[in-house]
């Protein structure tokens, strides 16, 4: 077991980082040992990938499964569906439940507690709780095989509008007093003053939406049957399971689906541990 | 409101005396509230509280997936519910996968998160490591499974020496699926540990530190009292998250409620009557019952919550 660390040390090994250190490799070991497997697999050809007994590395490398995965087309456009569902999500949730937030943390209007309460019960319903009186109310609308169907009902999450009223609390009311004695309105006090200091709470909440809704499989797989729609996670699960498993064009196609969010977290990962701590989430 | 985070928590004596000031402003009370969270309730209401209403009504109804010449039946869809033993298996494997799992996560969050945190070379590493099975599609996770449980060309028998049907053996599909569910969604309770470790405050380790504790009761006397909110979140987003869970679960059993039915979940079920039975009226009345259940938890936890708080801040 080799330890991958960067070793740019300032302090020395002590026996107990030593020992800290092997443990965490043995543990990421674990953790990284299924996608490896998985990576393996797809670069096997599908009948060295049912042998039996298994073995980890392939005895002979080909990437056919990743080229024969693209030559199907279809991954393309499920790359597509996916990226337009999710960017589409990610933007309307972020607009509409920052305004909601600060609405509910700092503004007054009638109706605000009982509302307040209506939101809060919204945090027990999701597709998964009343999925079919969703459906019918999506088909009412004309929405089903649509984008708009895929993107709409994704896009009232009352816990992120909840996280957001947490941190808009927050906030230094100082800071508003000043703009507003200043001349400002409410609108600009929002957008040049407590938008740019929420920067990192906003970044976390999009970026989980963002990871939500670019894995979200229920809510997709409900409302889309036609294949040229679907998206990522459901065109693999759904279409490809139902040409009888072919498990390294499967695997491939597993990976082409995950990598994407994992290149976001490798860059992102900073802000994101930060945006987690500075919304509350962590610690309130 | 007064533990790790509250670097971030307002001061509420000096939030209260500022909020009569500008609440007190001509003119920018209700309009401009009104429009700020008018757009997110548009589209609350329209996708969650009238499909609530809906559901009610059409769990009244015999209501068929096309939505016309739907009868009124009282509840009828209830009385059948309550007799239908499809629907409290279901219910029993939602719950029992919850108490399997929910326990699991909370202790493997917390042990990964200390061991993060302590390493004190490579952080991005252990955190890209322990994190990055939570972001892969629910159905990439759950095929990924599926293969290494295969009994002949799987890695999980290979490696571990077995000989062990999982997902074609009703006494071992659960398990695998609580497996699965463990290495796919920790990270995330495992980044909220993080984020709270990090944020308790270093001065009091070196306080305890020259009081003489050592480690042990250092981890035992700051860092657990310090993480019981966080504790209390990650127990609750689980369980709301695992009574919801479908999505592992029908991958993993190719579409199907698993061997001898063992693990069809509740949210399966509704699925299954309302898009594969046509039958939107039974469906609406099961997914009512489901959300009781739900907002019963819900409130028990608040009410848990505010009874602690009560206590605490006698």
């Amino acid at each position: 077991m080799t330890t991958a660390v960067p070793v740019k040390s300032r302090r020395p090994w002590t026996p107990g980082q030593i020992v800290l250190t092997v443990l965490g490799a043995a543990v990421s070991a674990v953790f990284l040992a299924p996608l490896a497997w998985g990576l393996f697999t797809s670069l096997k050809s599908e009948t060295e990938a049912v042998a039996v007994p298994t073995h980890w590395l392939p005895e002979r490398w080909t990437v056919q499964a990743w080229k024969a995965l693209l030559a199907t087309g279809n991954i393309t456009d499920w790359f597509v569906n996916s990226l337009v569902v999710s960017v589409c999500v990610t933007s309307v949730v972020l607009l509409v439940s920052a305004l909601a937030g600060y609405g509910f943390a700092r503004t007054e209007f009638r109706g605000k507690a009982v509302l307040m309460g209506l939101v809060m019960s919204g945090l027990m319903v999701s597709p998964a709780v009343l999925g079919v009186p969703l459906f019918t109310t999506v088909q009412q609308l004309g929405m089903v095989d649509t984008y708009w169907g895929m993107i709409l009902p994704q896009c009232a999450p009352a816990a992120m509008v909840y996280i957001l009223y947490k941190f808009f609390q927050g906030v230094p009311r100082e800071l508003e007093e000043a703009a507003f004695i200043d001349g400002a309105g409410r609108w600009r006090v929002f957008f040049t003053i407590v938008v740019p200091l929420s920067r990192p709470s906003l970044a976390a909440v999009g970026i989980f939406t963002f990871i939500a809704s670019w894995n979200n499989f229920l809510w997709p797989y409900m409302v889309t049957n036609n294949p040229d729609l679907m998206t990522m996670p459901n065109g693999i699960a759904t279409v490809m399971n139902s040409y009888g498993i072919q498990w390294a064009q499967l695997m491939a196609g597993g990976l082409m689906a995950g990598l994407p969010l994992i290149v976001v977290f490798v860059f992102f990962q900073r802000q994101i541990v930060a945006g987690v701590a500075h919304t509350g989430l962590a610690g309130q | 409101m007064t533990t790790a985070g509250s670097v971030l928590a307002p001061t509420r004596a000096g939030a209260g005396a500022a909020g009569t000031t500008t609440a007190a402003r001509p003119g920018q009370g209700f309009q401009h509230g009104g429009w700020f969270v008018a757009p997110f309730l548009a589209l609350f209401s329209l996708f969650v509280i009238w499909p609530l209403l809906r559901g009610v009504y059409l769990s009244l109804t015999d209501a068929n997936i096309t939505g016309t010449g739907e009868r009124f039946i009282g509840l009828d869809n209830y009385r059948e519910a309550l007799d239908d033993p499809l629907m409290w298996d279901a219910l029993g494997h939602s719950a029992y996968f919850t108490l399997l799992v929910v326990p699991c996560i909370a202790v493997l969050a917390f042990l990964l998160a200390m061991l993060a945190h302590h390493i004190e070379r490579g952080q991005w590493l252990w955190r890209l490591c322990f994190f990055v099975p939570f972001l892969l599609p629910s159905t990439v996770a759950g095929n990924l499974w599926q293969w290494l449980f295969n009994p002949g060309t799987g890695m999980v028998n290979h490696v571990f020496g077995l000989d062990t049907p999982w997902l074609t053996d009703a006494s071992y599909a659960m398990l695998a699926l609580v497996i699965e569910t463990l290495w796919w969604t920790v990270g995330f309770s495992f980044l909220l540990y993080l984020a709270a470790l990090q944020s308790i405050p270093a001065h009091l380790y070196e306080a305890a530190k020259l009081d003489g504790a050592g480690a042990w009761q250092r981890t035992i006397h700051i860092t657990l009292p310090m993480l019981r909110t966080i504790t209390g979140l990650v127990i609750a987003l689980q369980i709301l998250a695992s009574l919801q869970v479908f999505d592992q679960a029908v991958v993993m059993m190719d579409f199907g409620p698993g061997p001898e039915n063992s693990t069809r979940t509740f949210v399966q079920y509704t699925l299954e009557e309302g898009f594969t039975s046509y039958r939107v009226g039974y469906a609406s009345a099961i997914s009512i019952i489901f959300f009781v259940i739900i907002a019963a938890v819900a409130l028990a936890r608040m009410w848990l919550l505010r009874n602690r708080t009560e206590e605490a801040g006698r």
